[in-house]
């Protein structure tokens, strides 16, 4: 189970990823892991504002269906539109091509209140 | 000492009671406030015994079938046609004859291979994308399209155009109550779509127009005007239809509906006092995340075979709680079973045939009627196979004559609006021959007759 020491977590399971002065959202490895083969994954439309915590979107595995909470809020630049016909490169990269939103943030400190890879592994009880 | 029909005695019932530290069952009950509450018992009548019941039963469903020489043109939303033998012999096989898909679907094979059948023979009748794997009747299919256009444009109006069904709108109501969603329905006077009330009210606030066609009336009216005016203001666009319809009168997918909804009843199952039905469900491609219900889906398994699977099940109440699609977790199996059969039966040609002697009967009837003294037509408006009268005399009293002449000559409209109090609903079906026409005629004569001598 990967947990890369670059990103900032949730308790969700959202990982978020600095690139200049947007992050790229996805799922961790431990969250596509537990959900197993994926189906569907419902994306905004880029221009959206999402708050933080708030639903954007939502990922269908064969047995359930789980919704995607903003780790920051702000404006949705982009969605991977590669996952509409290949959401299983969720499941085989889930911290590479299986990103799902660029988010431009409206307050970029708020990523200081999310969980680096140690508290993050801690949670999901994974031995270090 | 333990019954086979008593779960419990009040020795059980003691010891259920004290292992949760109840004193009585009455306790368990006190939350539900007593406004909610039945006062006493239920009115029912006394044990009887088998043999009683059975006679009783019988004697139930001899009116329902109809006694020897018993003419029926009821029709209001449950059909009579004709159920080849070969579907209730199917039907009954022990592999089908559950109401409910298994819980481990992929395990009936047999079942979703039927279901499957379901969805494509009703997408290709429909000319919709996608069909999905049936719900509990035609009006709880409409109530659920309408919840399910809130859910795709945020929308909380929906506006009917021409005559729903009462029955449909009651439902609608009950579905919509507590969202917030407003119903804006159309008086209709003329039987048909008023255009100029529906254009005055469509504008952007409309989540969905609603058109049932035939309408309650029988009246058939084309939607693609109205579907397209819905989709320039973003509105989606619901086509209520009758099965049989489609084979004479263009589909909801040509007319331009967004989700198309039926009662499929008549698709080879029985009257039955008005029930069980089956809700057919169909929409277009784009929107099959957003569909109530499951889809059956066509895949391989692993050795490469052709096989079906459940899909959409996800979405469920049972998984996604508040944020289901719908409140329905399950689909009307037998029913949907039955309706393939009756499609397979009958093929393209026989559904065509079928409707196009609906359609002769009710004009040879309406005809005949109407040139009977004191009866006269309400609309004036193109139909398929009902249509409604004017009476003489209040129609209640019309239906109770012609019925001592073992004529069931249609359904009372005064039933569902006291204002409609002098109106007969007359529906024919392939199963009359022209005699049977003439004593309905006969009979309507006869009892405006007797009714005006009393």
């Amino acid at each position: 189970m990967e947990f890369p020491s670059d990103l900032k977590y949730t308790e969700e399971h959202e990982w978020a990823r600095r690139e200049g002065e947007d992050f790229l959202i996805g799922i961790t490895d431990y969250a596509q892991s537990e959900l197993g083969d994926i189906v569907f994954v419902e994306l905004p439309e880029p221009g959206t504002r999402v708050d933080r915590g708030a639903v954007f979107g939502t990922i269908e595995a064969v047995k359930t269906v789980s919704d995607l909470y903003a780790p920051l809020g702000g404006e949705i630049l982009e969605v991977n539109t590669d996952l509409a016909d290949q959401p299983e490169i969720v499941n085989a990269s889930p911290y590479g091509d299986g990103w799902m939103i660029r988010i431009k943030p409206s307050d970029p400190a708020e990523v200081e209140s999310l969980m680096d890879a140690d508290a993050y592994r801690a949670q999901v009880g994974e031995d270090a | 000492m333990s019954s086979p029909y008593i779960p419990r005695g009040r020795e059980e019932e003691r010891r259920m009671l004290a292992a949760i530290g109840v004193d009585s069952f009455e306790d368990l009950l006190r939350a539900i406030p007593p406004s909610l509450r039945l006062p006493g018992l239920l009115e029912l009548p006394g044990p009887r015994s088998e043999y009683e019941v059975a006679r009783h039963l019988e004697s139930l469903a001899a009116v329902d079938a109809g006694g020897p020489g018993e003419r029926f043109f009821l029709g209001g939303g449950i059909y009579d046609h004709w159920v080849p033998a070969a579907i209730d012999h199917v039907a009954s096989r022990s592999e089908y004859y559950t109401a409910y898909t298994p819980y481990q679907a992929e395990v009936g094979q047999a079942t979703l291979t039927a279901i499957f059948e379901f969805q494509s023979m009703l997408a290709e009748l429909t000319k919709m994308d996608l069909v999905n794997a049936s719900m509990y009747d035609g009006a709880s299919a409409l109530a659920e399209a309408a919840l399910m256009a809130y859910r795709v444009n945020g929308r909380k109006r929906i506006l009917v155009a021409g005559p729903l069904h009462p029955n449909y709108l009651q439902v609608l109501r009950t579905y919509t109550r507590e969202t917030g969603i407003e119903l804006l329905v159309d008086p209709a006077p003329g039987g048909f779509t008023d255009r100029e009330w529906v254009a005055a009210r469509l504008d952007d606030s409309i989540a969905a127009l609603v058109l049932q066609s035939p309408n309650f009336f029988g009246g058939v009216e084309d939607g693609e005007e109205l579907f397209a005016a819905a989709g320039q203001v973003g509105a989606l666009a619901i086509h209520v239809f009758q099965p049989h319809a489609l084979a004479l009168y263009r589909t909801p997918g040509e007319m331009g509906a967004d989700i198309a909804v039926a009662e499929g009843q008549a698709l080879g199952s029985p009257p039955s006092f008005g029930g069980p039905g089956l809700g057919i469900f169909a929409a277009r491609r784009k929107y099959a995340r957003r569909i109530p219900g499951r889809l059956i889906g066509e895949t391989v398994d692993r050795d490469g075979k052709r096989c079906f699977v459940m899909t959409l099940r996800t979405r469920e109440q049972d998984i996604r709680r508040a944020k289901a699609t719908s409140n329905i977790c399950t689909n009307q199996s037998l029913l949907a079973l039955r309706a393939t059969m009756y499609l397979a039966l009958l093929g393209p040609e026989g559904l065509r045939e079928t409707a196009e002697l609906c359609l002769e009967n009710a004009h040879y009837a309406r005809d005949a009627v109407i040139a009977l003294d004191g009866f006269s037509a309400v609309h004036d408006v193109p139909f398929f196979r009902e249509f409604a009268v004017h009476c003489p005399r209040p129609a209640a009293e019309i239906v109770a004559s012609a019925r001592q002449r073992g004529v069931h000559p249609g359904v009372d409209l005064g039933r569902f609006d006291s204002a409609w109090n002098d109106r007969l609903l007359i529906c024919c079906s392939e199963k009359h021959e022209r005699r049977d026409l003439d004593e309905l005629t006969a009979a309507l004569r006869a009892a405006a007759e007797e009714v005006a001598h009393v």
